[in-house]
């Protein structure tokens, strides 16, 4: 843990008005980023992984209602006016988004949207901004960067396409990038190659990454802490070495248990995790992981675990039960 | 695996970006015909032609002749000049008046897409009621007060063409404005100024020109209608639908003489959507990706 804090999310709650009732999306987020530090999200689908860094960019759906505090290099982001917030967006903190189909503008050039990212930042001429847009293109590791310029995104794959995002997303050499499931819409060979360019890019530039995902695999070796997220809440946080080794909380387990195993034998069934996550309209009283919890016993449902730490203050979870304590007393 | 990925890419660039496409003979003649229409409209003064308005009380209805290459109308005057003169005002009036139209409903339509809340129920609620109106006592209130003329035809029609471009503007926003690179425009510091203008704009404005032509189009025949019903241009000046209104009266004697003007304007209104059809296919970058 060596470094300063970059960014801390203090007590951050979404509630999203619908019409089946108050949807909270993100429930009491407590998290911190180093500078040039790597944070890994992980949770299932709607657990509010998006939410969380749609809050982080106060990008949220207008009707959508924040509290907490979320402070980004010592400024607080919910209280910025709107013209300096828009300044700090591209300029320190950038965002990778989940599909490269819809993330860049379909009837602008690569070009075009490099060019113009970067002269709205920095005061670069034509020629400069142009020059700079090839190094950026180069960098994230596209072949004939000047041809691609003119080219439009439907003429490139979806690797390269989310390639080029990543390139608009550097482009103002940011201090924190969101990467909002980086990898998700594309196939396993191109993952690596992204994620690895990922972690050079930061590493280069020794900026900040939060990943946000559905995929232990994704996380594991590729970032410093891993926050496990699960019906708007952190439920497990911890380094990631820790985390994989002792974890704690079930629906981590249970998560780790749900990957595919190379080692397994041909044809061994996934443990999935049976039941789906609570309504978030509807919130429950107790653990929201109760319902789907092997090791859930009667207080689990009345009550809910607030977030401990465990050994080390790095470690925590939210958990009456965690996993070790029941290593002897329930199987 | 990147080696791999390498070869493909260079194969890819080493293509031509843009696959010229068989444009077809159809087009061209489309073309041919838009340029000679805007050609002999632009040049009209200068054209060895008769004065559309001289009449000949002799010569009423004269048949083709070396004089007439069309023939004269009910009043004598020299059919195909009065044809050219027409074109003049056809295309001034077909052009213009969607101008207005996609001017003003494209913005609207976008600003209202884009930023929702109030000032979309405003535009949307005074946009029902512009269409609710009938266009035609519209026109008839206008040029009872305002008189006949071409600035206030144009006027009137490009403001009865601003709900329709308002919509198609306003539905494209609504669907573009939920993407994701309108999301990671926001995300990288973009001003809502530059997300509409540089973001959504060149989404927006492929349907909006592809409904431009149309509206040439549909305009060219209102305006023809307009003209026939008496509250077009004014007399003596020449225009397609004030001549078929004139050549009504005749017929049975002289057909040719409503005849003649309709066919010009089937031509160029076909002309203008096949035109559009084509342009739009070929400009759309977004070819079935998407």
């Amino acid at each position: 843990m060596t470094g300063n804090t970059l960014l801390s999310v203090e007590d951050v709650t979404v509630n999203l008005p619908t019409p089946r009732g108050n949807l909270r999306a993100v429930d009491h987020v407590d998290l911190t980023v180093g500078a040039g530090r790597t944070l890994g999200v992980v949770g299932e689908s709607g657990c509010g992984k998006t939410m969380l860094s749609r809050a982080i960019l106060q990008l949220l759906p207008k009707k959508a209602k924040l509290s907490g505090r979320v402070m980004f290099d010592g400024q607080d982001l919910l209280r910025l006016s709107p013209e300096k917030l828009r300044k700090l967006r591209g300029r320190s903190l950038a965002v990778v988004f989940q599909d490269p189909m819809t993330s860049l503008n379909p009837v602008l050039t690569i070009g075009t949207q490099l060019i113009e990212t970067l002269q709205e930042h920095l005061e670069l001429d034509d020629a400069a901004a142009t020059r700079r847009s090839v190094e950026l293109l180069a960098a994230v590791g596209i072949p004939a960067p000047e041809q691609r310029l003119a080219q439009y995104p439907h003429q490139l794959s979806g690797g390269m396409r989310q390639r080029v995002a990543i390139a608009i997303a550097l482009s103002c050499e940011p201090k924190l990038l969101i990467a909002d499931e980086p990898t998700t819409a594309l196939d396993v060979t191109i993952q690596a190659q992204i994620l690895d360019l990922l972690a050079r890019e930061q590493r280069r530039r020794h900026m900040a990454m939060i990943i946000i995902t559905h995929d232990l695999g994704v996380v594991a070796g590729r970032t410093d802490e891993v926050a496990v997220m699960y019906a708007g809440r952190v439920v497990e946080r911890a380094p990631t070495p820790d985390l994989f080794k002792k974890m704690r909380m079930p629906y981590t387990e249970a998560l780790l248990a749900a990957l595919p195993r190379l080692d397994a034998a041909p044809h061994t069934p996934l443990p999935a995790i049976s039941g789906r996550p609570p309504d978030p309209t509807r919130p429950l009283r107790g653990c929201s992981f109760a319902p789907r919890c092997r090791y859930a016993v009667a207080r689990c449902q009345a009550e809910k675990p607030a977030l401990e730490a465990a050994e080390t203050s790095a470690h925590q979870f939210a958990c009456f039960h965690p996993i070790e304590a029941h290593a002897g007393a329930d199987v | 695996m990147a080696t791999l990925e390498l070869d493909v890419a260079e194969e890819a660039v080493s293509q031509p970006v843009r696959k010229g496409r068989r444009l077809g003979l159809l087009f061209w003649a489309a073309i041919g015909w838009m340029t000679f229409v805007f050609a002999v409209a632009v040049f009209a003064p200068v054209l060895p032609l008769p004065s559309p308005t001289d009449m000949d009380m002799l010569e009423r209805r004269a048949p083709i002749s070396a004089e007439h290459w069309l023939g004269t109308d009910g009043l004598g005057r020299d059919e195909l000049s009065r044809l050219v003169h027409g074109a003049r005002i056809s295309l001034v009036v077909g052009l213009c008046a969607p101008i207005i139209g996609l001017t003003l409903g494209g913005a609207l339509g976008m600003l209202a897409g884009y930023f929702r809340g109030r000032f979309e129920s405003t535009v949307v609620g005074s946009m029902d009621v512009l269409l609710a109106f009938p266009p035609l006592i519209l026109a008839l209130a206008v040029t009872a007060y305002l008189g006949q003329s071409i600035f206030n035809l144009t006027c009137i029609l490009g403001v009865l063409g601003v709900p329709a471009f308002m919509r198609v503007a306003r539905a494209a926003t609504l669907t573009l404005a939920r993407r994701e690179f309108v999301i990671a425009a926001q995300a990288l510091g973009a001003t809502h100024a530059r997300i509409l203008l540089r973001e959504l704009l060149p989404n927006v404005i492929l349907p909006l020109f592809a409904f431009f032509l149309l509206g040439v189009a549909v305009t060219i025949v209102v305006e023809g209608s307009l003209s026939f019903l008496g509250l077009g241009v004014p007399p003596p000046i020449s225009s397609w639908g004030s001549m078929i209104g004139e050549g009504r009266e005749s017929l049975d004697v002289a057909p040719r003489l409503a005849f003649m003007p309709a066919a010009a304007m089937f031509l160029t209104v076909l002309a203008f959507n096949l035109v559009g059809d084509t342009l739009r296919a070929l400009t759309d970058p977004r070819q079935g990706a998407l």
